[in-house]
């Protein structure tokens, strides 16, 4: 009874201090984001007034700020996922090109089909095509060793330059840098549609299944053996494969999953915020932007909707920053920071060192009295 | 004919210059154990140091050198947090990007008051063909190569990032070298962001170093880790760009996607050991600690 008294105390004690360090981490990238707005002779406070208003002022904005919201849970659960399983998807911006490109051509080559049955396929071809495009970075690293990291980098270019190819031959709208446009029958359903509040947001149905996918990934990695076979392999794959895991397979699935999860935000990007795809020039940033909301939410499922709405926040309140006359990429480099703060567990380590320098200096104090 | 071949030869030369130095920085870093996947980042603050100085000072000289200390300080801070703090050095790189990225367009847009691009700065004019840089990068990798694999320092880099135990248990001092080949990979990559601004144009522009971090990384995985290998590749790469250009001007039937692709699908054969296996120092990527037995 006792026993299980203190652990659930420190239960209480771990999750209390999960959510500490990222929150810290958060208010200090803050912190110094203001003083480089204050430096340049201009008021942090109306910056991050700005912020908020722009991201949340009324109905419209949260709308908005949820259709960003929705992408950054999906790709954020797509680092997360690979990250539980000791891998860097770094390469979660490749997937989602291949999955909005992929979803685009679902959407537009099948004519005449129900609404339902053809928004379905063409997120499933989406999440699939990313989920393939993920596999091959993971079958290279399981079978030939390469690191996945280096595959990734190298695949995300690959596919912004196969999107681009695909969308300026095969599926290019005549004489402009974009391509054709998706059925309606494949547009996912719009709050718009019903609720007069949101018609100037894009907001769609999306951000449900952002949630639900949230959900299922919370389930998969914690409830299943599948999962337990993942996260052991993440934490140790000598002793996984030692205690009978196949670590190449598990390694091939966990990207595969990681890849559906960003393939699957790309095909919601095509098919219920963009309806086309563009010519890039250069990447979207969604697929980074995850590797942030994986971060700050410490690789777990809830940690990264909530990480996902921080950072849905940031973005969409940029450019209101700009109208104030301060530059949106005061977002980025707050992004920046927290990243740094959160990968060298800054917080953790000085918490240590103060709380390392606090008993030696008690411990001296009572050596004096003795 | 013989035109074309020139001037594929000098757009070869020219595209490669800004990735041999990256590249050698990157040889460095990870021959000490530290992965750099931040280059791109501090190829984009050392071009805009770089521009920035030579606009205050009217000396592209002294933006030259404002853009080894911008990058350096990059270099010490991924330094910093993963030796010190023990980060994981693929996220803290990747992080740099995306600081470098945003605060290199705060700068701009508060300094000169505008998005988009800086306005004109002194620069280096050509020397005959090429710009200063192009046969600065052919000295470095000369030099890299002299102190990789013929000083004593060279092998002391070389063993830190194989075995760290090993060196460490031999005296040589893990942390320390870690510090200088990381700092130096940020300072090389400052050349060569530098070399895109000053060198070539007389301005900064958002994005211009496009990638090239990443490509530079690319080549010096496909050049095996080794100084002359990887200016190899930077040529390689700057040959397919060259193409890339020249077929767009000679409305070749090339899908211009294809040749910017090249290079990364080349890596990918190089390290999947399809074209001549490619294996990365030891313990690179690998935080190293003391403490632990």
């Amino acid at each position: 009874m006792e026993s299980m008294k203190s652990e659930f105390k420190s239960n209480i004690k771990n999750t209390f201090s999960e959510i500490m360090y990222p929150l810290i981490a958060i208010v200090f990238s803050f912190v110094a984001a203001g003083i480089l707005v204050y430096a340049f002779g201009k008021d942090p406070i109306v910056a991050f007034k700005a912020l908020f208003w722009g991201s949340l002022g009324d109905l419209n904005k949260v709308g908005e700020t949820l259709v960003t919201t929705t992408t950054l849970i999906l790709t954020g659960l797509s680092i997360a996922f690979a990250f539980r399983c000791g891998l860097f998807n770094i390469g979660a911006e490749g997937q989602f090109i291949m999955g909005g490109v992929i979803s685009l051509w679902a959407g537009w080559a099948f004519k005449g089909l129900p609404a339902f049955l053809h928004v379905t396929i063409t997120l499933i071809a989406g999440a699939i095509g990313g989920g393939l495009w993920a596999g091959i970075i993971g079958w290279l690293k399981a079978k030939v060793g390469s690191h996945e990291v280096i595959n990734s980098i190298m695949m995300n270019y690959i596919a912004m330059n196969l999107s681009n190819y695909l969308i300026m031959t095969v599926l290019n709208e005549p004489n402009k840098a974009f391509s054709v446009e998706i059925e309606k029958s494949a547009r996912l359903w719009r709050l718009s549609e019903k609720f007069i509040q949101f018609k100037y947001s894009r907001i769609h149905i999306g951000i449900l299944i952002a949630l639900i996918v949230a959900l299922f990934t919370y389930y998969l990695l914690n409830k299943t053996i599948r999962g337990y076979e993942i996260r052991a392999v993440g934490f140790n794959p000598g002793a996984a494969e030692y205690g009978g895991i196949d670590v190449s397979k598990n390694i091939v699935l966990a990207m595969f999953i990681s890849g559906l999860f960003a393939g699957l935000a790309g095909g919601i990007q095509t098919a219920g915020v963009q309806y086309r795809v563009n010519n890039l020039f250069g990447f979207t940033g969604y697929g980074l932007d995850g590797i942030a909301v994986a971060l700050v939410g410490n690789n777990h499922p809830i940690g990264v909707i909530l990480s996902a709405l921080l950072f849905g926040i940031l973005q969409k309140g940029g450019p209101m920053m700009q109208v104030e006359g301060i530059p949106k990429e005061v977002v980025g480099i707050i992004q920046g920071i927290i990243i740094l703060f959160v990968a060298a567990n800054f917080v953790r380590v000085m918490a240590k060192t103060f709380r390392g320098k606090k008993a030696s200096h008690e411990a001296k104090i009572k050596e004096g009295v003795k | 004919m013989l035109n074309l071949l020139n001037i594929l030869f000098f757009s070869t030369i020219r595209s490669a210059t800004p990735l041999i130095f990256p590249a050698l920085g990157g040889t460095f870093s990870e021959k000490s154990g530290v992965v750099n996947i931040g280059l791109d980042g501090m190829m984009t603050v050392g071009a805009f140091a770089a521009v920035l100085i030579s606009y205050k000072t009217e000396s592209p000289w002294l933006g030259f050198i404002g853009a080894m200390i911008a990058g350096g300080l990059f270099g010490l801070l991924l330094a910093f947090l993963s030796i010190y703090f023990k980060a994981n050095q693929v996220v803290v790189g990747t992080a740099i990007n995306i600081l470098a990225a945003s605060l290199t367009t705060f700068l701009l847009v508060e300094i000169w008051g505008k998005p988009g691009q800086t306005g004109n700065v002194r620069y280096f004019e050509p020397w005959g063909p090429f710009n200063m840089f192009t046969y600065l990068s052919l000295i470095l990798v000369a030099i890299s190569y002299f102190v990789l694999y013929k000083t004593a320092f060279g092998l002391r880099i070389r063993s830190v990032g194989e075995h760290p135990r090993a060196a460490d248990t031999l005296g040589v001092n893990v942390y320390l070298i870690r510090y200088i080949c990381v700092t130096l990979s940020g300072i090389l990559a400052g050349i060569g962001g530098a070399s895109l601004s000053i060198g070539s144009i007389s301005l900064f522009k958002e994005g211009m170093v496009a990638g090239r971090g990443f490509i530079a990384l690319a080549a010096m995985i496909f050049g095996k880790w080794h100084p002359i290998g990887a200016a190899l590749a930077c040529l390689f790469f700057g040959l397919a760009d060259a193409i890339q250009t020249i077929s767009m001007s000679f409305g070749w039937k090339v899908p211009k996607e294809f040749l910017f692709a090249l290079p990364y699908i080349m890596t990918m054969l190089a390290v999947s050991g399809i074209i001549g296996k490619s294996i990365a120092p030891a313990a690179s990527g690998t935080p190293y600690d003391k403490g632990e037995s």
